[in-house]
């Protein structure tokens, strides 16, 4: 007796189990799976998604980055070198300014420290994420663009 | 290197099961003596991804090597953030916000239902079952939205900082996370419909890998893997941090200490998360998401332990400070998922092939997490 009991409670929980599959099978509602390099134009990423480091500049091409190397401290891998250099202010002082900001992509954790570091607000996480590149010396990145200056404010 | 899996004669059969193993989840290298199918003796080998995490910590800043811990347990990110980042207040005595701490009970809670889910997915899969997986990270997928939404990332999070948050939540955080509930406990019942009474599950996990008490307590095994033996070792119960001692949930502990009982401890503990959530969801109160904390920290000179507990146990951060430098003399993470591992060679003694992947899989364990 206890043979057929057995084979019994077996069918039945896997019936059981099968009725979700079914009921799901049958019932789908909407899509949850994403058709990703086709919906490339209507993906909408959260607007603190850490993707890549960008040094933010304006309309003028202005950025806010005084080359505090603060971020460079704040870094735990190395990822930042700030290049300073001396230039000439309007009353004859010579006064450091930002060369280049160098952020080594292929190192970086994106834990955003250094956006939480920097005392001007010069940084901050952007929500690209496509960064296939066929050769390392790609990922190092120069962020401050060129010809670019920093703002009025903090000079 | 001297085998601890001794070759007693020619005729005994060692396997290696790893590290490549699709079963072993990452890159665990197991040595198994068999005798016919029968296993006589299990010797886990380590080192294929240690990292030296401990070591590297000692070369940064107490701000720096938090970031480091979410690779670890990254199932448990937000956990091992939170303990880096209490023991180091209860260091400089600093006493964070309500908000703050509201915020990150949430958030642990909400990990640790994203690390049973996953579990669960993963256990299903290693005895046969597709579906499940997918379920599951179906669900997952939801929470890991809310994490990207607040922290930024799915997975490493750096989100728990010394004195607070590394910013404020968005609007609308706890009501999505209510909605989210709402349809996760409907879902959360499809679990138990799907695999809890499946005949051929309960076939593959009743009576099999017993850990008796007295070896969980010999052994240091805690969180689901120590409660299904009886052994009542919930952090949150016994040294509460944060909101959790003025919360009312159940510590959920099952004596058969089997892989079943393992099973029913977590799905038990996904309930009570959802109970721990709802309680604390609605009373979020106004503030700042910070303290004040110095940029540079320095601890005083001394040893500072912190235990919380993660989704898979006792997750503990050790900290020696000489007091003049800006980071840490020594550090020590007790991580859960290598004491759970060391009990395994007492539970698959005499069990077959197939059970051990069974018994692993109701380990839940983190290969980053053992090795570090």
């Amino acid at each position: 007796m206890g043979y057929f009991k057995d084979i019994y409670v077996a069918v039945s929980s896997m019936l059981e189990g099968m009725k979700l599959t079914g009921r799901n099978f049958l019932h789908f509602r909407k899509y949850l799976t994403q058709e990703y390099p086709e919906n490339r134009d209507s993906l909408v990423l959260s607007p603190r998604f850490k993707g890549e480091l960008i040094l933010k500049h304006t309309l003028e091409n202005e950025h806010r980055c005084t080359g505090c190397s603060a971020c460079e401290l704040a870094c735990p891998n190395g990822t930042i070198r700030i290049i300073s250099k001396r230039e000439e202010t309007a009353d004859g002082k010579s006064k450091k300014r930002l060369d280049a900001f160098v952020w080594q992509h292929a190192m970086c954790t994106f834990c955003a420290l250094c956006v939480d570091a920097c005392p001007t607000d010069a940084l901050k996480m952007d929500q690209a994420f496509e960064f296939a590149v066929t050769d390392r010396a790609m990922l190092m990145k120069k962020l401050n663009k060129e010809g670019s200056n920093l703002v009025e404010e903090l000079k | 290197m001297q085998p601890t899996v001794e070759v007693l004669n020619e005729r005994d059969y060692i396997l290696n099961v790893g590290p490549q193993h699709p079963s072993t989840h990452g890159v665990l290298h197991l040595r198994i003596k068999i005798e016919g199918e029968t296993i006589l003796d299990v010797e886990p080998v380590l080192g294929y991804i240690h990292r030296s995490i401990e070591k590297m910590s000692e070369a940064l800043t107490y701000r720096q090597f938090i970031q480091m811990t979410s690779r670890m347990d990254y199932l448990s990110a937000h956990m091992n953030n939170l303990a880096c980042a209490l023991a180091i207040e209860n260091a400089l005595q600093v006493e964070v916000p309500d908000k703050v701490k509201y915020i990150r009970t949430i958030l642990c809670e909400l990990t640790r239902l994203a690390s049973h889910q996953l579990w669960w997915a993963a256990n299903g899969l290693d005895l046969g079952a597709v579906t499940p997986f997918f379920l599951a990270f179906r669900d997952r997928e939801a929470i890991t939205d809310i994490f990207e939404e607040v922290c930024g990332s799915r997975l490493t999070m750096n989100y728990i900082v010394p004195g607070g948050l590394m910013e404020d939540v968005p609007e609308g955080f706890a009501d999505k996370i209510k909605t989210y509930l709402d349809t996760f406990e409907r879902t959360l019942s499809e679990y138990d419909q799907l695999l809890t009474g499946n005949e051929i599950f309960r076939g593959r996990n009743i009576g099999v890998g017993v850990l008796t008490k007295e070896e969980a307590l010999a052994y240091g095994c805690t969180g689901p893997v120590a409660r299904a033996s009886g052994l009542s070792c919930d952090v949150r119960k016994w040294f509460p941090y944060e909101m959790y001692d003025k919360l009312s949930f159940e510590e959920i502990i099952l004596t058969e200490g089997d892989s079943y009982a393992r099973y029913k401890v977590r799905i038990a503990e996904m309930y009570q998360s959802i109970k721990i959530l709802r309680q604390l969801l609605d009373g979020i109160p106004e503030g700042d998401f910070q303290a004040k904390v110095k940029k540079i920290i320095k601890l005083p000179a001394g040893e500072f332990y912190q235990r919380v507990e993660t989704a898979r146990g006792e997750f503990g951060v050790y900290i020696v400070s000489d007091g003049k430098s800006s980071s840490p003399y020594r550090i020590k993470f007790r991580s859960p998922g290598l004491s759970n591992l060391a009990a395994l060679p007492f539970m698959t003694k005499g069990a077959k092939i197939g059970d051990l992947i069974a018994v692993m899989a109701s380990l839940d364990l983190v290969i980053p997490d053992i090795d570090r």
